[in-house]
């Protein structure tokens, strides 16, 4: 049983502000439906420019249910500019609080807030230097800073119960990990340029996917009998077979994609994928 | 307000018959049953007692019983037992769809260098015998597989699968946890070598376990230290609770078929009450080979944590698959493993009836579980009401 507070359970059970605005002046839906969370949040102004009414659906627990009734709330009468500033960490006060594995719900709504003013002020969507970090989740790099450098959080445990990150097959943690350290590293002294890898030919790609797999793939697959072998690369397609215990193993496929294809990408190039031949 | 339970996988009643069998091994009479005077040797003939009534239920020997703490302590003890006396076997066979008492433990020795199939499910959440018969290998040192599931409550064929690892000189160990009192469970008619039941779930306290091993059957022990269980389980014994599990499993044993009948027509009755008044909801798992008392179902477009919530204004208590009541971000393995997709996932609810369950109970579910949906599905951005056809068959 969730500790929740009253003011979760009174706002769960009679929601707020349900249902949808026809002809909104502000409109945006997050989440999605594998994430067990979505909220979708639409407001209108009225002729001094403040939020005249808010409105959410949203198909989530109890505390995405409140967290959403408490956003639009919050949002009446006020203008765009001080909406703006409303945090997850306000959400969450407003609440009394939510359990730590729930914050996420409160980013949720202030992920669904931001998007919405961005709607009213005709900005785009997602702006395409976001990288997508968490997979399972859709998380990308720059949600996942706004959520450390808002809640000060220092380890990849804090940014899954926030943003849900690393929470699927949990490959991306150590780059949730170092996207803290970047952060924290960031904010104290001055920014490394990032690295920029020179363009491959596809001549050198092969010799360095093929080195790679001799030094640093084959030794640990060896290791539990497996074995793999390079077969073909096709643009950024790697295509390999797996040899001894690796070819009847179950496991393989997540060896495959785990391990083999985050070795390549990290030693050789990000854009490379696995695929595994007969 | 009135409780409804219908959890009773996660946890059942302890029945006032095995309560007052107990009380008296609290107060009066609290020996030691290994002590050498008579007081203390009166507890030990009352379980021996116990350990006879565990035995009729399994159809086994009460020499092939052990007192464990738990389920968890049971399967742990088990396939430990089964690695330590095969040191040159590496290879575990299990499925995708266990307890985490089961899991966990392979997963763990996964990172000590054992292989480990976790035999994949199909839609009904059945396993592929095929599969099965393909994954055991000469190095396969012990197999593990789950009597029946406790999400879908789906039956695994145990006893053929434990035929074919017999065949092939591989120790077969099987968590009946959810099985146990349920279903008859018949020992001399199977070749397991060694099988995991709990208290708790058959109506007993919680904090008691079996394990039985065959006899025969080479066992190390998990707990070292006393002579208690001749010596395959040291410590002294949890006398109350051996004792109202002895009781627990004597009335399983007289209810079994009737009790099932019963639950069985209550559990249907529940299904296509809802299949009749819910849109698109759906039954997960194969429909015959389940439990007679464990219904796990799917509503579209809504979340299971808040479902459970509004029903636990009710007063009706059930759990769910959904990623957001258990804490973890991920929801249920074991629907996973079946293929359901997501949108069915997180609206899934397990509802598991007891032989204390009422008519009357199950029609007030029927009411009230529409009503829930529906507002829920108000809420919820995915739902239209376009979306009316069912497709609960």
């Amino acid at each position: 049983m969730w500790d929740y507070t009253d003011k979760v359970r009174e706002h769960f059970l009679n929601p707020k502000n349900v249902g949808e605005i026809e002809n909104p002046d502000g409109v945006a839906e997050v989440g999605s439906i594998a994430c067990g969370d979505a909220l979708k949040i639409t407001f209108k102004l009225d002729e001094n420019k403040r939020i005249k009414d808010a409105r959410f659906k949203t198909f989530g627990c109890a505390s995405a249910i409140a967290s959403a009734s408490a956003l639009t709330e919050m949002l009446k009468g006020k203008t765009i500019e001080e909406a703006m500033k409303i945090t997850n960490q306000d959400i969450a006060d407003y609440l009394g609080g939510l359990p730590p594995e729930k914050m996420h719900c409160s980013v949720l709504g202030q992920e669904a807030l931001k998007k919405a003013i961005d709607s009213y002020l005709g900005m785009k969507e997602k702006t395409t230097d976001e990288e997508i970090i968490c997979e399972c989740f859709g998380v990308t790099d720059k949600e996942i800073e706004r959520a450390i450098t808002q809640n000060h959080l220092t380890t990849v445990e804090e940014v899954t119960n926030y943003t849900k990150a690393g929470g699927g097959c949990g490959k991306c943690s150590d780059r949730i990990k170092s996207i803290i350290d970047r952060v924290y590293s960031k904010e104290g002294q001055k920014e490394q340029a990032p690295v920029k890898r020179p363009k491959l030919t596809n001549i050198q790609k092969i010799k360095m996917i093929e080195e790679a797999i001799e030094r640093e793939i084959r030794p640990s697959l060896k290791h539990d009998g497996g074995d793999i072998e390079l077969i073909d690369v096709i643009g950024n397609r790697v295509l390999v077979a797996t040899r001894g215990a690796c070819a009847s193993c179950m496991a393989s496929q997540a060896t495959l994609k785990g391990f083999v294809e985050i070795k390549l990408k990290e030693l050789v190039s990000p854009e490379l994928v696995v695929e595994e031949v007969a | 307000m009135k409780t409804i339970y219908l959890d009773n996988n996660a946890t059942t009643m302890v029945a006032p018959e095995v309560i007052d069998e107990m009380l008296p091994y609290f107060s009066d009479l609290y020996g030691n049953p290994s002590s050498i005077h008579s007081f203390g040797g009166e507890v030990a003939k009352k379980i021996a007692e116990a350990r006879q009534k565990v035995a009729s239920l399994l159809n086994a020997d009460p020499d092939e019983i052990i007192f464990t703490s738990c389920g968890t302590e049971s399967d742990n003890a088990a396939i430990l037992s089964a690695l330590s006396l095969n040191p040159g076997k590496n290879h575990i066979v299990t499925s995708r769809v266990e307890h985490p008492a089961v899991k966990v433990l392979c997963e763990r020795l996964a990172t000590k260098g054992y292989r480990i199939t976790e035999l994949p499910v199909d839609s009904d959440g059945l396993i592929d015998i095929d599969a099965y018969r393909r994954s055991l290998t000469p190095d396969t040192a012990v197999v593990s597989i789950m009597w029946a599931n406790n999400e879908t409550g789906v039956i695994f064929p145990v006893e053929h699968m434990a035929y074919l690892a017999r065949e092939r000189g591989i120790l077969f160990h099987t968590d009946a946890v959810q099985a146990a009192g349920k279903i008859p469970i018949n020992m001399r008619n199977n070749q397991i070598d060694m099988l995991s039941i709990s208290g708790h779930k058959l109506h007993a306290p919680k904090g008691i376990g079996i394990l039985y091993i065959r006899r025969g059957t080479s066992f190390s022990p998990f707990l070292i230290g006393g002579h208690q269980e001749k010596g395959r389980r040291g410590g002294t014994e949890n006398v109350p609770s051996i004792i109202g599990l002895g009781k627990a499993c004597e009335l399983a044993y007289q209810n079994l078929e009737n009790e099932n009948g019963y639950i069985k027509s209550l559990r249907d009755r529940l299904e296509d009450g809802l299949i009749n008044k819910i849109p698109r909801c759906k039954v997960n798992g194969h429909r015959q080979k389940r439990l007679p008392n464990t219904s796990n179902m799917s509503f579209e477009s809504v979340e299971g944590e808040s479902i459970l919530l509004l029903l636990d204004q009710y007063g009706i208590c059930a759990s769910s698959g959904s990623a957001c009541t258990s804490g973890s971000i991920q929801p249920s393995h074991v629907l996973r493993a079946m293929g359901v997709p997501y949108t069915m996932i997180h609206g899934s609810v397990r509802f598991s009836l007891s032989k204390y369950n009422t008519e009357e109970e199950i029609d007030f579910v029927i009411d009230i579980m529409p009503k829930i949906i529906e507002r829920l599905r108000q809420m919820s951005p995915y739902w239209s009401h376009e979306q009316t056809a069912c497709t609960g068959v």
